[in-house]
């Protein structure tokens, strides 16, 4: 087990002992997490082990019921996913937050449009949204032929580098990926696994979250596994092989039998 | 080297940086890029209803007057249709503008008549009561998250009863409230909302024979309506939101999904309430303009007014679904309408084929539309 924050500054966020119920469930029992700077946390478990409670707690949709959430040292409590995004917590959900009919200029300034004129004539600065949109999306590697273009064109990992790209251009300190590459295709997985990479050498904290083992080592620092609401343990990449985490994952044993009977790794 | 052939730096090379041009990307054409707007269908329908009629109609329809007779009732409806697609793009209906036109007519009639206000301040009465039925109207559609067509329909009815309820009160058991000439008569704000603009120049135009007068040199066409005005002022204000403010920017993510707006920061329920208190607003501006150019109102005001405009909207390219649609659209959309209901009747056909009409034509848009949206979002 390690603690890689202890030494240095304070975590960007961290969770102490996070317990969630809802109603006579049970959703979360105790989960501690932490994220620093130019990391990248793989939070993995299977479905049902509380992934989505975590992070729509960390995101400020749900309160926890007990336990500590620490921005940058500071306890906190978020009452709604705005004061989080204010705080520089941003998450970039599964369905995307972008609107397949819009315009990519429109999505990526979406409830943030820079203004220009005075008030009577205030209107957009389309100039100036158009050529940063532009320019973010280069920064990417994503030709983007007309910014005036439909989101729904995009393929779904140049959607969700936009989101990201998004997230990033308004000052997230801290990037919440919600399962980003589960839809994806291979060469669409690499891309936003890259895009991942990027963003933690910019020095933001990351916390990926995912089923796939194979996506999380390829893009992790450190993982954490939940599994039925509790934090299974939290690892560094050099102390656990990609088996042993895809199997502490699965619950063990039954994942490796099925897994030899296919003759391979699943 | 065949075609089909791949040599292994094909095959193994997908890291290498991608081409400039993606050549999966067709070359997008001018044809293409103006599929894009929303309210070309529209356009294309204008030509070719106004075709049809260039050739069953008789010349008198495209005559300054023909025109004026045409545009008159369109921009009435135009006004309303403007407003309903502005709540389609925002992602919801208003089926209650049409009894809403005879409500808020009923309410600026008994202001003027009954309680004697002056024409400024029933305007600006009829207004605000109208703005506080659409809120009522947008919050119930929020905090209940009922589809707005059913709250909708259900105000359909509710503000007919009241009205007739109203009118009956108000005159002592008449479905008509008349008077209101009288108590109007001189006011310079009438001006605003009734008769026609421009006298002066089309006096003059006639004067100059450049348009046709009567033997006493009186023109034949007096003036623009002031409703056309209002029409198209209103098209331009609200094609500028639409595209241009950070309003027009809310409107489209609220209806092209409210909860990835949400997230994303914009006040959905602010904006829908916002758009309901519009159409609202745009009933009353009807309703004013229909009472003073009639000097009275009565209890069967804008029947079936709400499913006009929603057609009009979707012919001029908004989406059922919401997310989609241009005010210009709506603006087309309205003319159309105008150009077949009266249009007919300088033809040979009988003027009932009119339903027909629209109804095919509002077909024909639905499916258009659904293609070109396949079109925009490239499939999905």
């Amino acid at each position: 087990m390690s603690d890689a924050s202890a030494k240095g500054p304070a975590p960007l966020i961290e969770v102490r002992n996070i317990v969630k119920h809802f109603g006579s469930v049970i959703a979360l029992s105790g989960v501690s997490l932490s994220v620093g700077g130019g990391e990248v946390h793989c939070l993995l478990g299977d479905n049902g082990a509380g992934k989505s409670t975590l992070i729509k707690t960390l995101a400020g949709v749900h309160r926890p019921t007990s336990g500590d959430y620490l921005v940058e040292g500071k306890p906190v409590s978020f009452a709604n996913p705005r004061n989080a995004l204010d705080a520089g917590i941003a998450t970039v959900y599964q369905d995307l937050a972008m609107i397949p009919l819009m315009s990519v200029t429109r999505n990526f300034f979406m409830g943030r449009e820079p203004v220009v004129g005075t008030t009577p004539f205030k209107r957009i600065d389309f100039n100036f949204a158009n050529s940063v949109t532009r320019e973010e999306m280069h920064r990417i590697g994503i030709d983007v032929r007309d910014p005036h273009q439909a989101v729904g064109t995009l393929s779904g990992g140049e959607r969700q580098c936009v989101a990201i790209a998004r997230a990033v251009y308004f000052g997230a300190k801290v990037l919440i990926l919600d399962e980003p590459t589960s839809a994806l295709g291979v060469a669409q997985t690499s891309m936003v696994l890259k895009y991942i990479h990027l963003v933690r050498q910019k020095g933001l904290g990351v916390i990926f979250i995912t089923h796939n083992v194979r996506h999380a080592y390829a893009a992790g620092d450190r993982f954490t596994v939940l599994n039925r609401g509790k934090t299974l343990g939290t690892y560094v990449k050099a102390e656990i092989p990609m088996d042993d985490l895809q199997n502490l994952m699965a619950g063990g044993k039954e994942l490796q039998q099925i897994s030899s009977e296919l003759g391979g790794t699943v | 080297m065949s075609p089909g052939q791949k040599t292994p730096s094909d095959v193994i090379a997908p890291a290498a940086p991608p081409a400039q041009v993606d050549e999966r990307l067709r070359k997008t054409s001018i044809v293409t890029e103006a599929m894009r707007r929303p309210e070309l269908g529209a356009i294309a329908g204008l030509i070719v209803v106004l075709i049809f009629f260039l050739f069953t109609a008789s010349p008198t329809m495209f005559t300054l007057s023909g025109v004026m007779t045409i545009l008159a009732p369109a921009s009435q409806l135009g006004i309303l249709a403007i407003a309903a697609a502005l709540l389609m793009i925002g992602g919801e209906f208003d089926l209650s503008i049409g009894s809403m036109i005879a409500f808020a007519g009923l309410a600026f009639a008994a202001a003027l008549v009954n309680a004697h206000w002056p024409l400024p301040v029933a305007i600006v009465a009829t207004m605000v009561f109208a703005a506080i039925v659409g809120a009522i109207n947008g919050q119930l559609v929020i905090q209940t998250r009922l589809p707005s067509f059913i709250v909708t329909l259900a105000f359909l009815f509710i503000l007919r009863g009241l009205t007739l309820v109203g009118l009956k009160f108000a005159t002592g058991g008449s479905t008509q409230l008349r008077g209101v000439d009288d108590v109007v008569q001189g006011d310079l704000v009438k001006s605003l909302f009734s008769g026609v603009a421009f006298q002066g120049f089309f006096s003059w135009l006639a004067s100059n024979n450049l348009i046709d007068k009567f033997d006493n040199g009186v023109p034949k066409v007096s003036g623009v309506p002031v409703s056309i005005l209002w029409f198209i002022g209103f098209a331009i204000v609200a094609t500028w939101i639409l595209l241009r403010t950070r309003v027009g920017n809310w409107i489209y993510a609220s209806g092209g999904d409210p909860n990835a707006a949400r997230n994303s920061g914009v006040p959905v329920s602010r904006v829908k309430t916002g758009l309901f208190m519009l159409t609202a607003c745009a009933a009353a501006l009807v309703a004013i303009l229909t009472v003073l150019d009639a000097g009275s109102t009565d209890a069967r005001r804008g029947v079936q007014k709400e499913f006009e405009a929603i057609i009009a909207a979707v012919i001029g390219g908004c989406l059922l679904t919401g997310g989609y649609g241009s005010a210009i659209g709506a603006f087309i959309g309205a003319i159309i309408f105008g150009v077949v209901s009266i249009g007919l009747t300088y033809t040979s056909f009988d003027s009932d084929w009119f339903q027909v009409f629209l109804g095919a034509m509002l077909l024909m848009a639905v499916l258009f539309n659904n293609y070109i949206r396949r079109k925009v979002t490239g499939e999905r």
